[in-house]
């Protein structure tokens, strides 16, 4: 056998394996095991005792067992969960940090204003004014606090994240979203959104606009 | 010896917030020559360009937490000497054994007041 002939054995060869590796992976069905097991038995034909059908019917709840987990599995919808949920909680908490920050800022602000009136007012009630604006600055420690709060509940979702991830992978992307998808909500409760993102809605202009353009 | 209320701080937060707030406070205190910083390894930049004498830093800061601050300002020949104050939400006994043992001067544990910095400040600067 020419060297030329036995390179391309040899990657016949790799593609029948990877070919197997391929198959191999594949979840098995419940039929596909039912299969499995009837083979496994015809085999034994003439054999069989008590200990075998026990463990045949071992064996067979043992295959719904795993076909109803994975009923289970693709009811919560874990695909929707990965690409739809958690980005939008990630998006919702960032937007909760912007907000804080923003609305800090501008009592920061204030307070320098109202520190800069402090400063011109003599005596005891200049005072006692710097120093309530000092509580003020004490007080906002709070957009801290929360930021951190919020940044280690972003960590945990992206943690679940990944397990979603390994479990659609594990699944398989389209046995899982062969099922139907939920409802959309409709009438009233399809209004309820909640406040928007940045960018998301319409500011109040828009609205003013929009409500002039009925008359 | 009187503390120098004109000393050189330097602030250290991610948080754009907790600087305002630091740098306030110390205002309210009497210190009013405050740079900030919102990384570690721009504070790291900050301290080798100029004198400085206090770091206030937050801990929890990326890529380079206060605490690797510490330790990188405490092998730093030139920087070594710098009173080092850590304000931090970190409160955990083995947050505070660690900053001690990387050399910290003071621990300030988040949320804090006016009160308790000049408090801190006191004890690693002197009276004032």
């Amino acid at each position: 056998m020419t060297p030329s002939n036995v390179l391309a054995e040899q990657k016949l060869l790799r593609q029948r394996i990877d070919a197997a590796h391929a198959e191999a992976a594949q979840p098995l069905s419940r039929e596909e095991v039912g299969d499995i097991v009837r083979e496994v038995l015809t085999t034994m034909q003439g054999d069989l005792s008590a200990q075998d059908l026990g463990l045949y019917k071992e064996l067979e709840s043992l295959a719904r067992y795993i076909q109803h987990a994975r009923r289970e599995i693709a009811a919560i919808r874990p695909a929707d969960i990965r690409d739809c949920h958690l980005p939008t909680a990630h998006d919702e908490l960032d937007a909760v940090v912007g907000a804080t920050e923003t609305a800090t800022f501008a009592i920061f602000d204030a307070c320098d204003a109202i520190g800069v009136i402090a400063g011109g007012i003599d005596g005891e009630q200049g005072v006692k004014l710097t120093e309530q604006i000092t509580r003020i600055f004490e007080a906002c420690n709070f957009q801290d606090i929360t930021g951190q709060r919020i940044t280690k509940v972003v960590k945990a979702l992206k943690h679940i994240e990944a397990k979603v991830d390994a479990l659609v992978a594990a699944f398989g992307e389209s046995a899982l979203g062969a099922l139907e998808a939920d409802p959309e909500p409709a009438g009233d409760a399809a209004l309820l959104h909640g406040p928007q993102l940045p960018g998301n809605a319409i500011n109040q202009d828009e609205i003013d606009r929009l409500l002039a353009s009925f008359d | 010896m009187a503390v120098d209320k004109n000393l050189p701080i330097l602030i250290v937060d991610d948080y754009k917030t907790m600087l305002r707030i630091v740098r306030n406070l110390l205002k309210q205190v009497g210190f009013d020559n405050v740079e900030e910083a919102m990384d570690g390894s721009s504070a790291l930049t900050k301290l080798r360009e100029s004198r400085f004498g206090l770091i206030i830093s937050d801990w929890n800061m990326e890529p380079m937490t206060g605490l690797q601050l510490l330790r990188e300002v405490r092998a730093d020949a030139k920087l070594a000497a710098i009173p080092f104050i850590m304000i931090t939400a970190e409160s955990k006994t083995e947050n505070v054994i660690a900053a001690k043992e990387a050399g910290v001067s003071n621990y300030i544990v988040k949320p804090f007041n006016a009160e308790t910095l000049k408090s801190k400040l006191q004890s690693v600067l002197g009276a004032f």
